[in-house]
């Protein structure tokens, strides 16, 4: 019983290298695709737009509000002190170094990610990828490499966006509404938050988690079994899997980003 | 089926609404628009304790920010902390007489550097000013002249280093025991 | 059989398992250039996997497949590619490219592998949608399209880059009696007016044989039989004859692997028996 179950674990071990085998293949070979990509630019726009400009809803909205509850629940907070003038230092760092990046990562896995899985898992299943190989296209630069390359686009600036708005958003209620002083609010963000320490470090962290959802979005897809439960499978896979890197992943560069100093 | 023209103008409003985003932070949201990394001038300052400063703390004179903390470093000889700061270029008017004190923001808040304006011991001023009352021409000769500015590589001489809470506990205890004991001697 | 030159496509010796599962178990064929073959035989006898293993999309665990004298299974990545220029394969619901429409889809080899001006590729576009029938449907996505028109388009795009081989995967499967004649008038025809060498891999056994000048029947990995279609139905092969007459019980029984029926009864009385005894014992 227990050889047994040792075994279990054993073939889950194996197995798990074996795909992590074949996902970093897969990644060399995009990588590998992406020059080829430069003269069709419109491959990679039409996969912006998907990825991208129909992210943008939501990622605005889940932005605005965020920053908006920043913004009441800060006041809340900081006015015991007497501290609210900083509010805006609150909503924009918070907004900058953790919930941009981290919270548009996880819209974004959720939106484009599962997208992307369920497509890439159709086109297999109704082998669409086998008829691209037959007709001498490699499916892995003419469909994979254009839908990672967009990815990897898209997700800084979805971040950067939901950051900016949320900071707009807390301005909103905290100067709009609480009464904060409008000119307080700006210079103390400015004066507490630093180009480098905070916001390209928000940065790396947005093409890192975009990276990382959209290699596993387009890897779960094109490992999936071709068959409808395969597909829906893989599409929870993506959503699960690339939620989860995106929460270690942040805790990993926050650590090493603002561990120190 | 949307036609690509669509397509196109949506993914340049899209980059366009990114690109404004990181801009906005790094203009508006960050201190990027008010610290320029290679204008202004440098000065240096001798502190006995420097904790707590880190590099780009700010260097205040009035409550206004006039430049940065960009290098802090260990002297051997003297066995006090080196600060280096650079002064925006418009303030290039601070006395040579100012001084440095390293205060905190708040109770617990962040360290900066304050500088305050004081005249230093000038022969050439006071020749000056004697001259004007007297009514004849400042006789410069043989004065050591300084410059009456900071300016690249000057070094302030009067400094105060940092509060640290502890010691100032550790003072007032032992101040206070100090006084309980002569109060106790007086009372014998 | 033919002289060696005519052999476009020669596998020897073939095996290929999936899994456990052993799938080819040493198949010798020979696709003669010119003519239309056809690989017969029940469902999961791995028809579709022969022609992956022609195409390179699958590698064989032993044995050979030769495609014009080149040896697939070598091939590098580019020279693979090379050599799939020049097959085309209709696979079994088309698998057209659901994003574009029609014409787009017909027009995709072309863009990606040619040079040509929008000019020629609506040119050859046109031909190619005009001999399958199709030219009134170029504006149509693939989900508006039946069943047998969407064959139609994926047979339009396999034959744009004018291949070699044209390879058809099930090709009669779950059309109605028109589209089906419609199919194989058009394959009989193709092959005729382009030169090609055709591979048909089905069971449908009436419309096959009515245009295979070969048939290879594959059963259980090994080539039970082949010849041409009256060679076949005047074999004295019990396999052959069930096959192409569909008795349902014969060499390939009508129940799947299982113990004796009478015992397996008997089991599940015994086991009843032996659960209320423990439990009489128990209480």
């Amino acid at each position: 019983m227990s050889l047994n179950s040792i075994r279990t674990l054993g073939h889950k071990g194996l197995s798990f290298f074996q795909r992590l085998g074949r996902g970093s293949i897969l990644l060399v070979n995009i990588v590998l695709g992406i020059p080829a990509l430069l003269p069709r630019v419109r491959l990679l726009i039409q996969q912006t737009y998907s990825v991208g400009v129909l992210s943008l809803l939501i990622i605005f909205v889940s932005g605005l509000f965020v920053g908006m509850v920043l913004g009441l629940q800060g006041y809340n907070t900081l006015v015991k002190f007497g501290a609210e003038e900083s509010l805006g230092v609150v909503v924009a760092l918070s907004l900058v170094r953790e919930l941009g990046p981290v919270v548009s990562g996880l819209l974004f896995a959720g939106r484009a990610g599962s997208a992307l899985t369920a497509e890439i898992g159709l086109m297999k299943a109704t082998e669409q990828l086998s008829a691209m190989e037959m007709m001498a296209i490699d499916p892995v630069r003419r469909v994979l490499a254009p839908r990672f390359l967009a990815g990897l686009i898209s997700m800084p600036l979805l971040a950067a966006i939901f950051s900016a708005v949320g900071v707009l958003g807390g301005y909103f209620v905290g100067v709009g509404l609480l009464g904060v002083d409008e000119g307080a609010y700006w210079s103390q963000i400015q004066a507490n938050v630093d180009y480098h320490d905070d916001i390209l470090n928000g940065v790396i962290k947005s093409i890192v988690f975009g990276t990382v959802i959209t290699w596993i979005a387009v890897f779960e897809g094109y490992d999936a079994i071709p068959t409808s439960e395969g597909v829906s499978r893989a599409t929870t896979r993506t959503v699960v899997h690339s939620s989860l890197a995106v929460l270690g992943l942040d805790f990993i560069l926050t650590a090493l980003m603002f561990g120190e100093s | 089926m949307m036609t690509s023209r669509t397509v196109e103008i949506w993914v340049g409003l899209f980059v366009v609404a990114g690109m404004a985003a990181l801009f906005m932070l790094a203009m508006q949201v960050s201190n990027l628009g008010t610290y320029s990394n290679s204008e202004g001038y440098e000065i240096q300052a001798n502190f006995e304790d420097a904790s707590g400063l880190k590099v780009r703390s700010p260097v205040t004179m009035a409550g206004v920010t006039l430049g940065r903390v960009t290098n802090i470093s260990f002297d051997g000889k003297s066995f006090q902390a080196v600060v280096t700061m650079r002064i925006e270029e418009q303030y290039n008017q601070l006395p040579a007489g100012t001084s440095a004190n390293i205060y905190t923001a708040g109770l617990l808040g962040e360290k900066y550097v304050g500088l305050l304006p004081g005249s230093a011991a000038d022969p050439c001023e006071d020749e000056k000013l004697q001259a004007e009352l007297e009514g004849r021409e400042p006789d410069l000769k043989g004065l050591d002249c300084k410059p009456q500015h900071l300016a690249q590589g000057s070094k302030i001489e009067l400094t105060q280093g940092s509060l640290v809470l502890e010691k100032l506990i550790a003072q007032f205890v032992s101040s206070f025991m100090d006084s309980k004991d002569k109060e106790q001697a007086e009372k014998e | 059989m033919a002289d060696d030159s005519d052999i476009l496509v020669k596998v020897r010796d073939l095996h290929f398992e999936r899994g456990d599962r052993m799938i080819f178990d040493g198949v010798d064929l020979d696709i003669p250039r010119g003519k239309i073959t056809a690989i017969m035989g029940p469902s999961g006898t791995g028809k579709t996997t022969m022609l992956r293993l022609i195409g390179g999309q699958l590698r064989p665990s032993s044995g050979t497949v030769h495609v014009e004298g080149q040896h697939i299974a070598g091939l590098g990545h580019g020279a693979l590619y090379q050599i799939r220029k020049r097959m085309g394969m209709l696979f079994q619901n088309g698998a057209l490219l659901t994003d574009m429409n029609v014409f787009e889809n017909v027009a995709f080899p072309l863009r990606e592998h040619t040079e040509l001006s929008n000019d020629m590729i609506r040119d050859l576009v046109l031909m190619k949608l005009h001999a399958v029938g199709l030219r009134g449907a170029r504006e149509l996505m693939p989900s508006e399209l039946s069943g047998g028109m969407a064959r139609r388009v994926a047979l339009a795009r396999a034959i744009a880059l004018d291949p070699m081989i044209m390879m058809y995967d099930e090709p009669f499967t779950g059309q109605d009696p028109i589209s089906m004649g419609v199919l194989v008038k058009l394959i009989r025809e193709l092959n005729d007016a382009l030169g090609l060498t055709s591979i048909i891999v089905s069971h449908d056994i009436a419309e096959t044989c009515s245009i295979a000048d070969y048939i290879y029947l594959l059963s259980n990995g090994k080539v039970v039989g082949h010849g041409t279609a009256e060679e076949l139905g005047n074999s004295s092969s019990e396999w052959a004859q069930q096959f192409l007459n569909g008795y349902s019980d014969g060499p390939v029984p009508f129940h799947y692997q299982a113990k004796d029926y009478l015992a397996d009864l008997m089991d599940g009385a015994d086991q009843r028996a032996q659960s209320n005894g423990s439990s009489g014992v128990a209480s």
